[in-house]
């Protein structure tokens, strides 16, 4: 009975415990709920991956209403799969969250953190879940303003400037978004995606297509940080609290990512966006720049938090590039970095945050000495850069095999090179933690040797120890993501 | 296919693009926030005004009424205005605390004080 219902359930369970901590409003009670809530997330999308998996695409209609006409919420391996994800950095943040939003936001603000949070998760998956295009634009701002309010609760004053840009640009980005969903009402009459989907072909390839097809795409692209669009991540992720950069950068992107994906192949489909036209080459093109050139910026940052930023919106175009081959593999590609990067990614946002407790700030120069103040964190850190530069035994290493394969088998011989030597500044990056972190006496007003708190430590190791891990033995991650990519590529039957 | 006809259309596109100028051009962050409210709202246009047709009513099934008129845009739009309400709310919240902050919502001014800080904390003497 309630297995049928999970769908909504994902959903609803943290929407319903945002206002239930706003009444709580003490913040010990404000976290136990909002721990809670993600662990139930988590234990909802896993079983729905697995059903998603073994039964095709599960289509819960809300309110009972039959769709076309009702809002439908439709399930198959590829938004279970990214679901999952984002309920497991959900899982992964929360705990952390106890000490670190204690250390970096106003005790008063406490409930109103967690509820953002909860508004923030619940956004997220409702875009994953949902079957109907406008219902995607309401969860895409129920997400983004919850976003806006977190990083503003940075405690530097920056992080209220960043909040705005990104509230500006955000806000280009889903109007841009809205446009685009417009015209295709206008030209099918639903609003359903499944339903357009199959209305779509019979219209031939008029303009009004194409303008939609470009208004999402610039739009959603707004929201992943591709670049060139990618100028309010940084300080974004920069002075937002440790625990809030941490989810944004494992989740907040990727899902964007998994919009832009299902558009282009379930809802225009491929012969629409990469064989009439270049879309393709655009994209191969922008996402080659946002392999190297963020990556280069991210080498001349005195601040390791921003270095960080960069190197995801470098990382986000190893993700794009597997788009942009439109092949099953290259998606597979696409859709396991996201697991691998969010995973990495989210890791050592949260080994920084324990770093950065301790130390009081993140410019680089104060990390002098980490090796012998802080090993265990110091070296966390490491293998965590490790993964971003994809060593084998790391995550990294799985998905950006995926992706050299997927590009061989295309025949681009070129894009495995591309791949390597936007690595290599990837090492240059992490050597340059490294080189401070080991070979560099601690100042002279260092503080006391000692690891961050245990309850910062624990989640964040287990992160790293899961890009371990998913290094080692890539036989869940990558079936997953095969399932999803065949999922996306063959679109809702 | 006339110009007459597309009416609507030019005035939408015309009303995005000054909305867009605005959050470009000005440096004052109240303007900016106004620039984006015309963008979203000339989007609301883009939405009602093909939903409407002249001499149009609401569905209702009855005697007299026999042109229609679509209110599913209309519904959408109405779900587009709050979220566009709550946007404008928070914008305006953030440029309070800015203020607060900075003592200014002039953005060359907010900037050219973070340069100041950056360079304070790379060279404290």
């Amino acid at each position: 009975m309630l297995n049928s219902h999970l769908p909504i359930l994902l959903v609803v369970v943290p929407l319903l415990a945002a206002p239930l901590i706003v009444l709580l409003r003490r913040s010990l009670p404000s976290w136990i709920v909002a721990t809670a809530a993600s662990v139930a997330t988590l234990a909802i999308a896993l079983p729905l991956l697995q059903q998603a998996v073994s039964e095709g695409v599960i289509s819960y209609a809300i309110g009972n209403w039959p769709p076309p006409l009702g809002i439908e919420y439709r399930v198959d391996a590829a938004n279970a799969f990214v679901a999952v994800i984002v309920s497991l950095i959900g899982v992964f943040v929360m705990p952390y969250c106890r000490r670190g939003v204690a250390a970096e936001v106003r005790s008063e603000e406490h409930y109103l953190f967690y509820a953002m949070m909860m508004l923030c998760l619940s956004g997220l998956l409702g875009i994953l879940l949902t079957g109907d295009a406008f219902n995607l634009f309401v969860f895409l701002e129920i997400s983004s303003l919850a976003t806006y309010v977190l990083i503003a609760m940075g405690r530097d004053r920056r992080a209220l400037v960043a909040s705005y840009q990104y509230l500006l640009m955000g806000t280009i980005g889903a109007t841009l978004y809205v446009i685009g969903i417009g015209l295709l009402y206008l030209q099918t009459g639903t609003l359903n995606l499944a339903d357009m989907a199959a209305r779509l072909p019979a219209m031939g390839d008029p303009r009004a297509t194409l303008a939609a097809l470009a208004f999402i795409t610039v739009g959603i692209s707004l929201k992943i940080a591709l670049f060139p669009l990618h100028l309010w991540l940084p300080n974004a992720y920069a002075y937002s609290p440790s625990a809030v950069s941490a989810f944004l950068a494992a989740t907040a992107t990727k899902v964007s990512i998994y919009v832009l994906m299902r558009y282009f192949f379930t809802i225009f489909g491929e012969t629409v966006v990469f064989d009439a036209r270049y879309t393709g080459v655009i994209l191969l093109a922008l996402s080659l720049a946002a392999m190297f050139v963020p990556a280069v910026v991210a080498i001349f940052q005195t601040d390791l938090k921003r270095l960080l930023a960069y190197s995801s919106v470098s990382q986000i175009g190893y993700i794009t590039l597997g788009i942009s081959l439109h092949s099953v593999g290259g998606l597979t590609a696409a859709l396991a970095h996201l697991f691998n990067h969010a995973l990495t990614k989210g890791g050592m946002f949260l080994v920084l945050g324990g770093i950065v407790l301790r130390l009081g700030g993140s410019a680089l120069d104060r990390m002098a000495g980490l090796g012998r103040t802080m090993p265990i964190a110091a070296f966390a850190f490491v293998i965590g850069g490790l993964s971003l530069i994809g060593i084998p035994g790391t995550a990294g290493f799985v998905s950006k095999w995926y992706l050299v394969t997927a590009a061989m088998a295309e025949g681009q011989w070129w894009l495995a090179g591309a791949v390597m030597l936007s690595s290599l500044l990837a090492v240059i990056y992490v050597w340059r933690f490294v080189e401070i972190a080991y070979f560099r006496e601690p100042p002279d007003d260092h503080p006391p040797s000692g690891e961050a708190p245990l309850s910062l430590l624990v989640p964040a190791l287990l992160m790293i120890a899961a890009c371990v891990w998913f290094g080692l033995d890539a036989s869940w991650s990558g079936s997953m993501a095969r399932a999803a990519a065949e999922a996306l590529a063959g679109g809702w039957k | 296919m006339s110009i007459a006809g597309h009416y609507s259309y030019f005035v939408t596109i015309l009303l995005l693009m000054v909305g867009l100028f605005i959050v470009i051009a000005r440096s004052n962050l109240i303007k900016k926030l106004v620039g984006l409210g015309l963008f979203q709202t000339a989007v609301y246009l883009l939405y009602i005004a093909p939903g409407k047709l002249i001499g149009g009513v609401a569905p209702i099934i009855g005697e007299g009424f026999e042109v229609y008129s679509n209110p599913l845009p209309h519904v959408l739009i109405l779900t587009a205005i709050v979220v566009g309400v709550a946007t404008l709310a928070l914008g305006l919240a953030l440029v309070v605390r800015i203020k607060e902050a900075y003592g200014s919502i002039e953005e060359e001014e907010i900037l050219a004080l973070d340069a100041d800080d950056e360079l304070k904390a790379r060279d404290p003497s």
